[in-house]
């Protein structure tokens, strides 16, 4: 039981983290039907920018700061950066092929992940980095923690990162179902041609989308340092695949879809490492994900995308 | 026998008019016409090779490689050549699956890996078994073919992006267990086989051996190589224009339409995906067999990505832009390793971009003389005041190291200084796409000369990352500008 509820908390931080990127990954493809590759690596820019912030403040060992403090500038910085990076990557590579042919913009998804990739490991040197939570001066937010049931220990780490994601979430449905802005992405969503002939303006929609999608992947890459430690150039590509794999098995487009998606992928990793094999469990993610795609293409919260000709 | 009675023939009612392409628009389809109307002795030698029949080229590609282990004894450039081969017949299959059929397939890296893996297993002390070459071969390509029937069966259903995912989910599993193939339990028992070796892969692979001959030298294989690759492109040629190539063409169009002329929309998809994973697996055993080791770290996403580039950068469904694209990316990517070549590469390179792209004449002068007159007064500047800056040397030698020792700055320990300056080049160059003309042209001076400064300073000292990033500008700026590569048909999507 102990076993149990132990890996229940992992797989929901997980899972937190997963469903950040997972409705990134759904509002692009909602708005501009791409699959945007490059998501995965706005998470690992995030990441590495909530490390400089470490770096700036004195390092893991030296804090000069107050750990709230550092906590939210980490965020706030990560989330701006991971914004800008969104817009920028939308600006310059997506764009001008929004009436390409679908392979188009794919392909350049790809040449994109590939060219951050690549890049922060010339900035940044293939190695890993970590935030070294454990041993944060005053405050190791990693080992701290509170007991949730008989022998299961829950760290403020993972309480932040629970907490955190559970307001990112509330704060966007608030803000797609309540602002003017939200209605006009779900309008967009809907119909893009309708949305502009209603007086949307489409590209300041696409450009909005494309902020918050990539500021909540930065905060995702905060969030998933101060629980798991490690930063790397290469770590967006597989988080951003399972991200990804969130989104499609809630239903790609649908965003309580890839909130839903992100747990049960995060649930699925840490009791196939928990109970079947740690080697594999990515293996078994990516059956089990294969398995959803063939039985139910549109997800479990999707609606079946009926082809209009 | 015939008699002056004969009616003369009845021309046909379509006689004399444009053939009519699917999927090409107006502009497109008179390309030819307007390219007809073209004079001089140059007009004629493009209508002459429009009009050459297409195997010719790709016999004269066969007379050309073959002629290159005779006009070179160099080991590394015949090695160059195989891989090059290699890369081709992967391409090639790609080019069946995405080019034809329009099938964007992901995961198809795990093909090319299965074939290895197959081949290794099969003749290598692994587990003790050499079998004739000629019957493991054929078997890896009907098995890799088995496995690309499999993964197309439950996807054919699949449109568009969902085809996507499942494949690269695919390549992904394919990766994660051949890595982790150490110790696999059969069905919950205890009991651990070691199948594929995990990430030591499997190692000392038999060469070649038929009818008692082996095959060892590289050489033979290059010569192999080329057999197979002329055999599959030939082969694939007489697909291309047959029923089922026109038929793969229209699905790529438009499924729909292809769906309601009475194609069977399904089974041409599984072909496209059999053929193109038989002829992966093929690629993979020539891999496995010169290689003598495979590692499931060979067959992973970045593999992938070049595979892409080079069908991209020809033209996907061409085959000559298989042969064309390949040879460009293939042969880039192993010169970069050499920071000589590299740099020479990059100079020509950016040097016939620009003489390609600024006009008038008189502003690529400007451009030019401007960014050479900068590099001088900085160097000068430099010398006299901050003599940290000009501390370093560059990579390479002979008179163009020199020169440039001379013209960019290359500060005593410039990492640092060089990734701040690769940073501000990328915003840079990204900011160049949005200015005015005459603005872009006088910002462009800067630009080129923090291009040879960040090029000088670090990318050219770290080769292997440098590939992969150019790989993915290569993607990103080819995407934009000329998706359909550089033999490809331009595709008009009709809303």
């Amino acid at each position: 039981m102990t076993k149990f509820v132990t890996e229940l908390v992992s797989g929901v931080t997980h899972g937190s983290v997963y469903a950040l990127i997972a409705l990134g990954y759904s509002m692009v493809y909602g708005i501009l039907k791409l699959l945007n590759f490059a998501h995965g690596d706005i998470y690992m820019v995030g990441a590495f920018i909530g490390y400089g912030v470490i770096t700036i403040f004195g390092g893991a060992f030296g804090l000069t700061v107050n750990v709230v403090v550092l906590l939210v500038l980490m965020f706030l910085c990560a989330m701006l950066g991971g914004g800008l990076l969104g817009v920028m990557i939308e600006r310059f590579a997506y764009r001008r092929l929004r009436t390409a042919p679908r392979i188009a913009p794919l392909i350049t998804a790809l040449g994109v992940s590939f060219f951050l990739e690549n890049s922060a490991q010339l900035l940044l040197g293939a190695d890993f980095q970590t935030y070294d939570t454990f041993d944060w001066t005053n405050t190791p937010i990693a080992v701290k923690g509170f007991e949730l049931a008989a022998g299961v220990h829950v760290s403020i780490a993972q309480s932040i990162v629970i907490v955190g994601a559970v307001v990112l979430v509330v704060a966007l449905t608030v803000f797609v179902q309540r602002t003017q802005l939200g209605k006009a992405m779900r309008a967009t969503s809907f119909d893009r041609e309708a949305a502009a002939m209603m007086g949307i303006d489409v590209d300041r929609v696409i450009v909005a989308t494309f902020f918050i999608g990539s500021a909540l992947a930065g905060a995702a890459g905060v969030f998933n340092g101060i629980a798991y430690q490690q930063v790397w150039p290469y770590m967006g590509f597989q988080a951003g695949l399972l991200a990804f794999s969130a989104a499609v098995v809630g239903g790609i487009g649908n965003l309580p879809g890839a909130v839903l998606g992100g747990l049960v992928i995060g649930l699925a990793q840490s009791f196939s490492i928990g109970y079947v094999s740690s080697t594999f469990s990515d293996a078994i993610v990516f059956a089990i994900l294969i398995g959803v795609m063939l039985v139910r293409p549109s997800g479990l919260l999707g609606r079946a995308a009926v082809q209009k000709v | 026998m015939s008699g002056a009675q004969d009616p003369p023939v009845p021309a046909r009612p379509d006689e004399g008019e444009p053939e009519v392409r699917v999927g090409v628009d107006d502009w497109v389809a008179t390309h030819e016409q307007r390219q007809e109307q073209r004079g001089g002795p140059l007009g004629r030698l493009q209508r002459e090779l429009a009009g050459a029949p297409r195997p010719w080229f790709y016999a004269a590609f066969g007379v050309a490689a073959m002629l290159l282990p005779i006009l070179t004894s160099d080991g590394y450039v015949i090695r160059v050549g195989f891989d090059t081969l290699v890369y081709m017949l992967l391409c090639l299959g790609l080019n069946v699956v995405v080019g034809y059929a329009g099938l964007l397939d992901l995961g198809y890296v795990a093909f090319f890996g299965f074939g290895a893996y197959v081949y290794a297993m099969l003749s290598s002390p692994k587990f003790g078994l050499h079998w004739d070459t000629l019957l493991v071969v054929p078997l890896a390509v009907v098995l890799t073919a088995i496995l690309g029937l499999l993964v197309a069966l439950p996807s054919r259903r699949l449109i568009g992006d969902y085809l996507a995912i499942v494949t690269l989910f695919f390549g992904q599993l394919f990766v994660t267990v051949f890595q982790n193939g150490e110790s696999m339990s059969v069905l919950g028992f205890t009991r651990k086989y070691d199948v594929t070796g995990g990430p030591n892969g499997i190692t000392d692979i038999d060469n070649f051996n038929a009818f008692g001959l082996r095959i060892g030298s590289l050489d033979a294989y290059y010569y192999v190589a080329l057999a197979v690759f002329l055999l599959a492109l030939f082969a694939v040629y007489l697909v291309d224009v047959s029923r089922t190539g026109r038929a793969w063409k229209s699905l790529r169009e438009d499924p729909l339409a292809a769906e309601l002329m009475g194609i069977p929309v399904n089974r041409l998809k599984l072909v496209a995906f059999v053929v193109s994973a038989g002829i992966g697996g093929l690629a993979g055993t020539l891999f496995g067999a010169l290689n003598t080791a495979v590692f499931a770290a060979n067959f992973d996403t970045p593999t992938l990505i070049i595979v892409y580039a080079m069908l991209i950068l020809g033209g996907a469904g061409s085959l000559g832009g298989v042969i064309l694209g390949t040879l460009v990316v293939n042969v880039s990517l192993e010169a970069l390793r050499t920071p000589g070549h590299a740099t020479w590469i990059f100079y020509i390179l950016v040097l016939g971009g620009l003489v390609a792209k600024v006009r008038p004449w008189r502003w690529l002068v400007a451009v030019v003389g401007g960014t050479i007159g900068l590099g001088y007064v900085l160097t000068a500047i430099a010398n006299e005041w901050f003599p940290r800056w000009t501390a370093g040397e560059p990579t390479i030698s002979g008179w163009l190291g020199e020169w440039l020792n001379q013209w960019v700055l290359h500060p005593s320990n410039p990492q640092m200084i060089g990734n701040v300056a690769f940073v501000i080049l990328v915003f840079a160059v990204l900011g160049l796409t949005l200015v005015q003309p005459w603005l872009r042209w006088l910002a462009m001076i800067p630009t080129l000369y923090l291009a040879a400064f960040v090029w000088q300073n670090r990318l050219v000292v770290e080769p292997s990352i440098t590939r992969l990033i150019l790989v993915g500008v290569l993607l990103i700026v080819l995407m934009n500008t000329r998706p359909q590569g550089l033999l490809g048909t331009a595709r008009v999507e009709i809303a």
